[in-house]
């Protein structure tokens, strides 16, 4: 099978979504020649660098029978437009009765290791999942990415794709004909029987390398991506923990009520999986600080394949 | 344009709708039938009459925390708007929004807004619309004079004006957003000249004389269908009411100013002025007058009668499908 690049994946993504609907248009703050090349300047807009007005242009097309795929950039950029995400976007669709619908894809970039510091190197999913009406996808590999953007862009809800900067160049195999992933549903990276690490985008790779060292030790790492974080594929993630009785859980993010807080309570919510769990829920997250920028700190405090794998001892030890 | 004595008239009845409604509407918040907030929009009735007046049915408004006028000038249905103010399933938003979240998509009423200056940006994204879809619709912006000191007001205008988008910003300068003069908050004395900063036209009108409110927004409506994009009208005008019906706010307005612009009903004056032409007896007024609250007396009742929500419907509508 071919081998295509991630952030090539949603540029894929997007070809094949505008063909497909003319009610499709872009908007970022600088229009991709890709795009411009085929649907031409009225339907890919180069926006002034005003994401709050984008982001409301975007959702009153969206009420109109439009249906916008909008760029922030990076997810740094999004809190420029929080107004319109937060009160506008995530509330419109249920404070007014459900009398229209809001079909809107907003894409944005996170994580780090880009050597940015601590505005252009953030993962703030967890700030978005917290509102009720934004479903969202963080996917880990090209196929994914292609996939879940094409479902982002046919959903009739605002959907946020968060996608990993150190992903953009990362290449993996894309079938030549059309698919789609569903969102809602987790993807098991990797069958094993010990410990469950449920792992998000760049760290989904670090877990399958942290997997590979630890099968030459004799334990067997069952790695989850979950891959849509709204609405999350609960039941997969619950039966992955129920097998292993074991799970750590592995994001770029800082820890506090994160996307893996949020995890943590789903499995150990459920009695059923509790009550085969045999160690306690363990995190490999950043640290709680803003990013630094000297390359030394910012290595500290990424979680990695060495912490991940230490988290899987760690979990092994404690029963 | 010479408008119809008909057509005088219809404006003349949407505006004492309007002001009927909110008057029983503050009534039964106050008696607390009506939850949360209410916002009136007595004395501004002009404004939203006379620039809809210049609509087609498919073109689009939005509207702010002071929405009612703007969901019965755009011809909302007062049971379901009642309705929703009471809290009842059969309101428009099937009560999850209440007075500050009125829309009905059907009409082209994109919905009150709670954040003052947030539905410019959205309307912006309909007149955007429009345009893709090159029909000759027009989308307008109501909004008051708080709003224009904030950043989506510009920041829209900027690309409105910049896509010849075909837009009508209608600014309605009560003189105070909420309790902070105008005055204290604007450098400039009129907001329409801050159409000159994006190349746009800027208009200031007498937002008491609907007849003056119609041919601006004529005028603006008939340069966004030709595609010569936006406009901004600034409608001098001024709330009677305090900010909203809560008992015992302070308002800092002084009461001979409030007085001085009460002479200034622009209701009254529209029918004045077609008791003046022959076009409209006091008998006829007082007859369209008790048709009106007889139409908001069943409005009520319509509501009264209604059930609250489901509590299972707490969990609908959070998705569409």
């Amino acid at each position: 099978m071919r081998k295509i690049s991630y952030a090539q994946a949603g540029m894929e993504a997007l070809i094949e979504e505008m063909r497909r609907d003319a009610t499709t248009f872009h908007l970022a703050t600088s229009a991709p020649a890709e795009l411009v090349d085929e649907f031409g300047p009225e339907r890919v807009r180069a926006t002034p660098i005003a994401e709050g007005a984008f982001t409301g242009l975007a959702i009153g097309a969206a009420g109109s029978g439009y249906r916008p795929i909008v760029s922030w950039g990076m997810v740094t950029f999004s809190f420029v437009a929080m107004d319109q995400i937060v009160n506008q976007a995530a509330k419109i669709h249920y404070m007014f009765g459900g009398q229209a619908k809001f079909p809107i894809t907003f894409r944005a970039s996170v994580g780090g290791g880009t050597k940015l510091a601590a505005q252009h190197s953030q993962s703030p999913y967890s700030m978005f999942m917290n509102l009720a009406g934004l479903k969202m996808v963080l996917p880990s590999t090209p196929y994914d990415m292609k996939g879940l953007l094409k479902s982002a862009i046919r959903d009739n809800n605002p959907v946020i794709s968060f996608e990993s900067s150190r992903l953009m160049g990362f290449e993996g195999e894309v079938p030549d004909e059309e698919y789609t992933v569903p969102l809602g549903v987790a993807d098991t990276k990797r069958v094993g029987s010990d410990v469950t690490v449920v792992a998000l985008a760049w760290l989904v790779h670090e877990a399958l390398a942290a997997a590979e060292g630890l099968d030459k030790e004799g334990v067997s790492v069952e790695v989850i991506d979950p891959r849509t974080l709204v609405p999350m594929d609960h039941a997969t993630i619950r039966a992955s923990v129920q097998k292993t009785g074991r799970l750590v859980i592995a994001d770029e993010a800082g820890p506090t009520a994160g996307a893996s807080a949020e995890i943590a309570a789903v499995v150990t919510e459920d009695g059923e999986t509790f009550s085969k769990m045999k160690a306690p829920v363990k995190r490999v997250c950043a640290l709680h600080v803003p990013i630094p920028y000297s390359p030394g700190l910012e290595d500290h405090v990424f979680p990695n394949r060495d912490k991940i794998a230490a988290g899987v001892r760690e979990v092994l030890t404690a029963g | 344009m010479t408008l119809t004595a008909e057509k005088q008239l219809e404006m003349l009845r949407s505006m004492q709708t309007i002001r009927r409604f909110e008057e029983r509407a503050s009534d039964d918040y106050r008696e607390g039938a009506i939850y949360g907030v209410v916002h009136c929009y007595i004395g501004e009735e002009a404004v939203a009459v006379g620039v809809c007046a210049a609509l087609n049915k498919d073109d689009q408004i939005i509207s702010t925390h002071r929405g009612h006028g703007h969901c019965i000038a755009k011809g909302a249905d007062l049971k379901r708007m009642m309705a929703e103010l009471y809290g009842r399933e059969t309101g428009y938003c099937k009560g999850k929004g209440g007075s500050m979240h009125i829309a009905d998509f059907s009409i082209g009423m994109l919905g009150a807004n709670g954040i003052v200056a947030g539905g410019i940006p959205i309307v912006t994204g309909a007149g955007l619309a429009a345009q893709l879809e090159g029909k000759g619709r027009v989308a307008v912006s109501f909004f008051g004079d708080g709003a224009s000191n904030a950043g989506p007001f510009h920041e829209s205008i900027n690309i409105a004006a910049t896509w010849k988008l075909p837009m009508l910003y209608v600014c309605e300068n009560n003189l105070y957003a909420a309790g902070t003069a105008a005055a204290d908050t604007l450098a400039l004395g009129d907001v329409a000249a801050r159409a000159a900063g994006y190349g746009i036209p800027g208009v200031v009108v007498d937002g008491n004389d609907v007849l003056a409110v119609y041919k601006a927004a004529e005028a603006a409506v008939a340069r966004a269908r030709a595609g010569e994009g936006p406009t901004l009208i600034e409608c001098k005008t001024y709330r009677w009411r305090t900010h909203t019906e809560r008992p015992g706010q302070t308002d800092p307005r002084p009461q001979d100013e409030i007085e001085a612009w009460q002479q200034k009903d622009p209701i009254k004056r529209l029918a004045d002025n077609l008791m003046a032409q022959g076009l409209l007896s006091e008998e006829g007024w007082q007859k369209m007058d008790g048709e009106i609250l007889a139409a908001i007396e069943q409005a009520v009742k319509f509501a009264e009668d209604s059930p609250f929500p489901d509590l299972e419907a707490a969990l609908e509508d959070v998705f569409a499908e």
